[in-house]
């Protein structure tokens, strides 16, 4: 053994072996930057310049709202930057604006849109826009945003549930094990969507309510795959040992067994957050999830269903829908393929 | 002509070369035995007669009755394997399909090499069985593997292999899994079928004692290469290579240093009782015994050894002085003047610095996520917090030197260490603390030979320096009769006899011990067993 050699820990032998799976290190890339763009949204996608130059004065209005008045307009009422008339007189001698890449927020209303909606894409509407008259590009990038942050929450509260229960199941064993298999067993045969549309009704639905709702039931599946993780290690010589030098269990399960027992849950986690995206959006489609005018794709994809006609909604979503699930599931199996030891790199 | 004659044989898996020209035959009727340490090839090269590698590239030639095994087709090997060449496992517990009753899995043998039907192949599996000596055969055939003890399951695994009468029973390491009375068993009834069926043998063993008391002629491998061929007799007399010299000369050498005979004890134990809960009704418990009225006392600087075959509690024993056993324990334990079997856990933590453990295994017992320095220094950041970061990396510095590694290795992790050097870490682990006393579990069973007595001498050399006391565990009577003071050998929870190394091993009084001992040397087999001259063969 050559002593000089830099060691490379366990971690890290587990990203390189990541990385040699080019359709999963791509699709993480590309999530990645997908995700940055949608994170970005307000500035990609807004109805509001970035910045005007009026008569020689330089304003923000994606930061600060000025009134038409401002820009020569009648009334005191927030500026329509998609009026013609405004628009106009950012054309005029000296006077210049910078717009977004694309002029629409999510709720953006555009009255002055030039055919009927659902309009079909065109220059102005890439993706066409919705029958309200919403753009669908915007709609999607917001709703992409939204879709991508529930799906971290519940994924990040699930995993923080699960390992939590699942190391006290295992580490513990016997009779807390036992008492809170059956707990378990009880609580899972409760009925998630009934519990769903009674909470809907009874509180205002939105994105903290079904947090809590999807987190209460959500952890259970993993708690199992950690719980037995659990039962596994706390049987091994190192724990042993360790018990041996005098540590305590609390100690020993964060430094000994917990590291060892991660597998099953970085393994799980992009199949879980694209399962945690694909609940939203279907209690979205059947109306139960977030208010509207929240930007969500279930929402667009009900829309798409009762507008036939307009293909381009349903298509984009589906397109984009399908894309965002497609990359969480490449990157979920080269992570499984990273974490089988059984693999060499 | 030789029944198997392999010629060149090189087995490599993707660049790596893992046996090269390797060369050697067997005759019919001839027991062959290849010896060598964990990687070196023996095993890879055993596969390959069968072709059982996965992903290998193979070259050379590997002749079996004139025909070359290599060339065959893949659907010709299925008609070679288990039919005229056999083979059996190391552990027959993992080596035997759960969910199939042995005598089932006889019958598929017998049903797919002999055509015969399903009826005819159970009653010859019970025929089998009964020829490996199984108690009531018929029965057994019944049983799934868990049913049955070790050494049944490897009966089971020998009837197996046998069923079509093969020219040649390779046995990979057949009885290193089992009990050291129970190999002797297995080792006199492949004995005792090899001369009846005049089956040739190629046995894969690292024991040397074995070796000499079964084979007719050893190959001896280092590194994928057949380094000596030659007659038992021959080698073990004569040895040519230095690496067998080396191997031959690696059986343990007593070392051990004198201990003051009115010290104070260290560590006083009366009246061990430990029992595990088997089935919990509502109203009645069953239990297990595995510890039963121990009495252990072991003063400083001193090595206890315990001794007995598995399940004989020696283990349980051991854990349950340091307060580390999850059975239900009674009696009293006192150690340095305390009395620490009622006392709470936390108040025990203090102590716990004062009392270290090392391991069997030590690919088990190193957590694989955490780096040597994290791993020595563990201990000394809980029980000397004082020390602070410099501190403690000097410390851990000193142990590993101590046991004879490169401080700079500290940054690496476990899985970068061969098995002799993680058992090393376990010991600067267990030494960083300064301890008076180290359990030792079978501290150097899964370690080869050469590298055991290493780490014997480097325990041995621990302890005459630090002057600790040794509790150590063993099922291998050459280490404890190297390694201890005093001995004290366990069956079913019960010490048999306790007394003086010397006394105890070389006098035995208890009948137990004397078949133990009988067993080790593989004394009573090579009465019955092999068919060489036993001239110029000195006893181990």
């Amino acid at each position: 053994m050559n002593t000089s050699t830099t060691s490379i820990s366990p971690g890290r032998r587990i990203w390189l072996r990541f990385k040699q799976n080019r359709r999963g290190y791509w699709s993480l890339i590309l999530f990645s930057v997908l995700f940055a763009i949608s994170m970005a949204a307000d500035v990609v996608s807004n109805d509001k310049p970035l910045a005007v130059r009026y008569n020689g004065q330089i304003m923000f209005p994606i930061f600060q709202t000025y009134s038409e008045k401002v820009f020569g307009g009648d009334f005191d009422t927030p500026a329509d930057y998609l009026d013609p008339f405004i628009q106009d007189q950012f054309k005029r001698d000296g006077n210049w604006a910078i717009y977004p890449i694309n002029r629409y927020r999510y709720d953006t209303l555009n009255y002055f849109a030039k055919s009927p909606n659902p309009a079909p894409p065109s220059a102005d509407n890439w993706l066409g826009t919705d029958d309200r008259g919403r753009d669908v590009f915007a709609r999607l990038l917001y709703g992409f945003r939204v879709s991508v942050l529930f799906g971290l929450a519940l994924t990040i509260t699930g995993v923080i549930l699960g390992v939590v229960t699942g190391a006290i199941q295992g580490y513990f064993a016997g009779r807390t094990d036992l008492f809170f298999q059956r707990f378990m067993e009880i609580w899972g045969s409760m009925p998630e969507l009934y519990l769903l549309i009674i909470f809907a009704s009874i509180f205002e639905p939105g994105f903290g309510l079904l947090l809590i709702l999807l987190s209460l039931f959500g952890w259970m599946g993993l708690s199992d795959y950690v719980r037995a993780d659990f039962l596994r290690n706390r049987n091994l010589e190192y724990v042993q040992a360790a018990r041996a030098i005098g540590l305590s269990n609390r100690q020993i399960i964060w430094r000994h067994v917990l590291p060892n027992s991660l597998t099953p849950v970085v393994t799980f986690l992009p199949f879980r957050m694209s399962a945690a995206i694909l609940a939203l959006t279907s209690l979205d489609f059947l109306g139960l999830g977030v208010p509207p005018p929240t930007p969500s794709l279930g929402e667009l994809l009900a829309q798409g269903k009762n507008n036939l006609d307009a293909w381009w909604i349903a298509t984009s979503t589906f397109v984009a829908l399908t894309m965002m699930l497609l990359l969480l599931t490449n990157i979920g199996d080269a992570l499984r393929n990273a974490l089988d030891v059984r693999r060499k790199a | 002509m030789s029944l198997l004659d392999v010629q060149n044989l090189k087995v490599a898996f993707g660049s790596s070369t893992v046996v090269s020209d390797v060369s050697f035959s067997i005759a019919a009727g001839e027991k062959f035995a290849l010896v060598g340490e964990s990687g070196s090839g023996k095993t890879v090269t055993s596969l390959s007669i069968l072709r059982l590698n996965h992903d290998a590239q193979y070259g050379g030639r590997i002749l079996f009755e004139g025909e070359d095994l290599l060339k065959k087709t893949e659907a010709a090997m299925r008609g070679v394997r288990g039919k005229d060449v056999a083979m059996i496992f190391q552990e027959p517990m993992t080596a035997l399909n759960p969910l199939f009753t042995i005598g089932n899995q006889i019958a598929e043998v017998l049903m797919l090499h002999e055509g015969i039907s399903a009826k005819a192949a159970a009653l010859r599996a019970v025929e089998l069985l009964d020829k490996t000596g199984i108690p009531e055969p018929a029965r057994r055939a019944l049983a799934f593997p868990h049913q049955l003890s070790g050494g049944q399951r490897q009966r089971a695994m020998i009837a197996m292999a046998l069923a079509c009468r093969p020219k040649l029973l390779i046995a990979d390491e057949p009885t290193t899994a089992l009990d050291v009375t129970i190999q002797v068993q297995i080792l006199e009834l492949l004995n005792q079928l090899q001369r009846e069926e005049n089956m040739a043998v190629l046995m894969i063993t690292h024991d040397l004692n074995l070796v000499r008391h079964f084979a007719d002629r050893v190959g001896v491998m280092e590194k994928g290469r057949l380094v000596e061929t030659a007659t038992t007799h021959d080698l073990f007399v004569q040895p040519r290579e230095p690496y067998t010299r080396k191997l031959l000369a690696s059986r343990p050498q007593r070392v051990v240093s004198t201990v003051e005979e009115n010290a104070a004890p260290l560590l006083t134990a009366e009246k061990m009782r430990c029992t595990f809960t088997l089935k919990q009704g509502w109203f009645k418990k069953t239990h297990f015994v595995a510890v039963d009225n121990v009495d252990v006392q072991l003063k400083p600087h001193e090595t206890l050894g315990i001794v007995g075959e598995s399940g004989s509690g020696k283990s349980t024993l051991g854990m349950a002085l340091l307060r580390l056993s999850s059975a239900e324990v009674h009696g009293r334990i006192a150690f340095v003047g305390k009395p620490i079997s009622e006392m709470p856990s936390a108040a025990l933590r203090p102590l716990r610095a004062r009392m270290q453990v090392v391991f069997q295994d030590p690919f088990a017992s190193l957590s694989p996520r955490r780096t040597i320095e994290q791993i020595v220094g563990e201990g000394l950041e809980l029980h000397q917090p004082q020390l602070g970061r410099v501190g403690l990396r000097r410390e851990v510095a000193n142990a590993l030197s101590e046991v004879g590694l490169a401080p700079e290795m500290m940054s690496r992790y476990p899985h970068e260490f061969s098995g002799g050097q993680r058992q090393r870490i376990a010991i600067a682990r267990a030494l960083v603390l300064k301890p008076d006393l180290i359990l030792l579990d079978e501290p150097t069973s899964s370690l080869d030979v050469s590298v055991q007595q290493q780490v014997l001498l480097l325990l041995a050399e621990l302890q005459r320096k630090y002057g600790m006391a040794y509790l150590f565990i063993s099922h291998d009577l050459a280490v404890i009769r190297a390694m201890a003071h005093r001995v004290m050998v366990m069956k079913d929870g019960k010490v048999v006899e306790s007394g003086k190394t010397e006394d105890v091993l070389s006098n035995p009084s208890q009948v137990y011990t004397q078949r133990l001992l009988a067993a080790a040397t593989y004394s009573t087999l090579s009465k019955t067993g092999a068919r060489m001259s036993q001239a110029g063969v000195a006893p181990a």
